[in-house]
């Protein structure tokens, strides 16, 4: 026999289970993104509000928005965000071309193909660190081997890591090519979504290869594309381990004339050579709002291209 | 079939990153009661032998040694410091850093007084704090010599015997520059005469009595006329086209040593152990010379013990038998690095020591008589960056980047920065 109080305890129990338990499962996620997202994220907005000498730990002040102010008038940072959207429009963009382009053959009828479809997350996987070394001999000066290939077209040789366009180009290089086998992954699994009898009709009224890549592959990829574009936007803002390690230099001011430097890399410098902790931090926060603001120009675009289709 | 053999590769590829982004830090006393004591170094200390025997004599140590390059090293150490973890049981600490370490004193070990006779006066007092506490012992100290390619001197048509070689430049670095313009004139092709010019501009400052800075920890390179001088010098040296163009330490700089890209080394007592690495080809093919005008040092090396650590008393008595003389003499004649215990430039086994890497040269003489004759200089705390921004603005100059007067000009705003 079930007592009233019981069946509304009951009913109060379940109705807490369903309106409770998700936040419950979902709750783990937003603990650690407090901890390991929010809490540093604040934080360093915090410390970049300080004089914050890492050495000397404990020991800082309160300075407001000075460090911000310095930054905005700090000819090294105007350099190095020069330096970074250059190597970031360097990189990115061949490198979803190439992807898409590797995605639409990995997506045929290949010998081989789950071996290919592996084989070219493998630059991903490899460490940064064997990567850059391995591309910066390859770029050398005296006996790397791109030197070697073009002297024997005539041309060179280059010193790579002198120049800045030539270094931008090497670096965007090493960048590409450690990313275009994960966005090819990527474009290829959402490529196999696309219904099949799209081709099949599109083949009936004589479309050609190329044709249907880019009447059909491309616009069904258009969501993806957009994706792969902001991730490709935020790691791109944030390249670091490949300038750092292709100086032959050791240091992290990206060549002798700061040629190379990105934004990552001199918040580095000063956090970590300067142990400047406020104006690095102030680095980090800028460089956050950079990466919005290129977030939001890409949102905007993409809406514009929704609206196009309409 | 195949989803089970994509499987298994999936699980194994992920096992690997796995086991790669798991670098243990187990410091400490392990399961088999053992006490395993890390040593972090830039470069080659000439340990490795040294280790064995400390090991056999205490079997409860276990030694790991970790080395990375110069300036990530540094950085590592002070980052380490800042945060009061990582840092090894023993790290070594440069010259160009020790007075970096010496502000941050309260962070090491007082390893006391006990030693300070032993060593000489200057070196002990460089790593000695404000208070009076002693963060580290020292290993070695640079000296200064001129190594070189016999065999590329003697097809390039220039005297290659080292007492002529030291003769030809005997007056000072006007004659190695002149000595270098006719070594250029005959030279094998694709050899320089000497490597980069920031190491030369090293060599040549190290012979001032003052260097970057004055005493009272005032930064001087803008002010200082030894520093234009040895710049002007080295601007001179490169315009004469006689540099190999090449970063010291970098993989160019150790790819250079194979393929004979330049005859000569501003040689501290422990670049020949730098030299031994890299141009293990060339072995009895390399001779040292006096350096021009005599005297100067180049770099030097300390031990320290951070407080951090879980060993540190372990840590006090390794630290002190690898510095101790006899060790030190050791580190001389297996690898080269100079004592910095005066007592043993008088032993016959180190005056008296020739290398048969660089040709028999009598490299115990040449360095101990460069170590008695050496007037110390006063080194500031960011010597070392410093150090490397005048470097980068040499390197500027080599790559036709700047004038030799627009890279002064920036690299004088540049130091300024770093004391700031």
């Amino acid at each position: 026999m079930v007592t009233y109080l019981q069946q509304a305890r009951r009913a109060g129990l379940s109705r807490l289970d369903t309106k409770g338990s998700p936040y419950l499962y979902i709750a783990p996620f937003f603990l650690l993104f407090a901890l390991f997202g929010l809490f540093p994220l604040l934080y360093t907005a915090y410390v970049s509000f300080n004089d914050w000498d890492l050495l000397d730990a404990g020991s800082h002040s309160w300075v407001g928005l000075a460090n911000y102010r310095e930054l905005l008038q700090d000819a090294y940072f105007w350099n190095a965000l020069g330096n970074t959207l250059s190597i970031w429009v360097l990189s990115t963009v061949p490198q979803l071309l190439a992807a898409l382009w590797i995605a639409h053959l990995l997506n045929h009828r290949l010998r081989a193909r789950t071996a290919l479809r592996m084989g070219v997350l493998l630059p991903n996987i490899t460490s940064i660190v064997a990567v850059t070394i391995v591309f910066t001999q390859l770029f050398g000066r005296d006996f790397g081997m791109v030197n070697w290939l073009l002297g024997a077209v005539g041309i060179g040789p280059v010193d790579w890591q002198a120049g800045t366009w030539s270094s931008h180009l090497a670096i965007s290089f090493i960048v590409a090519w450690r990313w275009v086998g994960y966005n090819a992954l990527i474009y290829l699994a959402s490529m196999q979504a696309i219904p099949h009898d799209l081709y099949e009709a599109a083949e009936l009224d004589g479309a050609s290869q190329s044709q249907q890549f880019w009447r059909i592959t491309v616009p069904m990829l258009r969501p993806t594309i957009i994706f792969t574009t902001v991730i490709s936007t935020i790691g791109g803002l944030q390249i670091m381990a490949e300038p750092l390690l292709f100086a032959s230099s050791q240091t992290p001011t990206g060549g002798s004339d700061r040629q190379f430097q990105t934004v990552a890399l001199f918040m580095y410098e000063q956090g970590f050579r300067e142990f400047r902790f406020g104006y690095a931090s102030a680095i980090a926060w800028t460089l956050c709002l950079v990466i919005v603001v290129f977030a939001i120009v890409n949102f905007l675009l993409t809406r514009r291209i929704a609206d196009d289709e309409d | 079939m195949r989803h089970r053999l994509f499987r298994m590769t999936a699980a194994v590829l992920t096992a690997g990153l796995l086991l790669t982004a798991c670098g243990g830090n187990d410091g400490g006393a392990g399961s088999d009661g053992k006490i395993t004591l890390t040593i972090n170094l830039f470069g080659n200390f000439g340990y490795q032998k040294l280790y064995e025997q400390y090991q056999k004599d205490h079997p409860d140590i276990v030694i790991k040694e970790n080395t990375a390059a110069y300036n990530d090293h540094h950085r590592e150490l002070a980052t380490h410091l800042a945060t009061n973890s990582g840092a090894g049981d023993i790290e070594g600490v440069d010259t160009g850093f020790i007075a970096q370490m010496r502000e941050r004193g309260n962070l090491f070990t007082d390893l006391g007084t006990d030693r300070q006779a032993e060593y000489l006066p200057w070196k002990w007092q460089a790593s000695l704090t404000k208070d009076g506490k002693q963060i580290g012992y020292g290993t070695d100290v640079g000296g200064l010599a001129i190594c070189y390619r016999k065999d590329l001197f003697e097809k390039a048509g220039v005297p290659s015997e080292r007492d002529q070689v030291s003769a030809a430049w005997a007056s000072g670095w006007d004659q190695f520059i002149e000595f270098g313009k006719r070594y250029a004139q005959k030279a094998p092709a694709g050899s320089a005469f000497f490597d980069g010019g920031g190491q030369l501009f090293n060599a040549v400052v190290g012979q001032a009595p003052v260097g970057y800075y004055s005493e009272d920890d005032t930064i001087v390179v803008g002010s200082n006329p030894e520093v234009r001088k040895a710049w002007d010098l080295t601007v001179q040296a490169i315009q004469g086209n006689l540099s190999a163009k090449l970063i010291g330490s970098s993989q160019e700089w150790n790819n250079g040593f194979a393929k004979d890209q330049f005859a000569t080394v501003a040689c501290p007592a422990w670049m020949m152990t730098k030299i031994k690495d890299q141009a293990k080809h060339a072995a009895g093919k390399w001779d040292v010379a006096a350096v021009p005008g005599g005297g100067g040092n180049w770099g030097g090396s300390y031990l320290t013990v951070p407080k951090q650590g879980k060993n540190v008393e372990e840590a006090k008595k390794l630290a002190a038998w690898l510095s101790a003389p006899e060790q030190q003499a050791h580190v001389f004649t297996e690898m080269g690095n100079l004592p910095s215990i005066p007592a043993l430039y008088d032993k016959p086994e180190i005056a008296g020591f020739t290398s048969d890497f660089f040709n028999d040269a009598p490299v115990g003489r040449l360095f101990t008589t460069a170590a008695k004759q050496l007037k110390p200089q006063h080194q500031g705390p960011r010597a070392g960056d410093i150090q490397t921004t005048i470097r980068d603005a040499l390197v500027r100059v080599e790559q036709g980047k700047q004038t030799p007067d627009e890279s002064w000009q920036q690299m004088v705003e540049d130091v300024e920065r770093l004391a700031k």
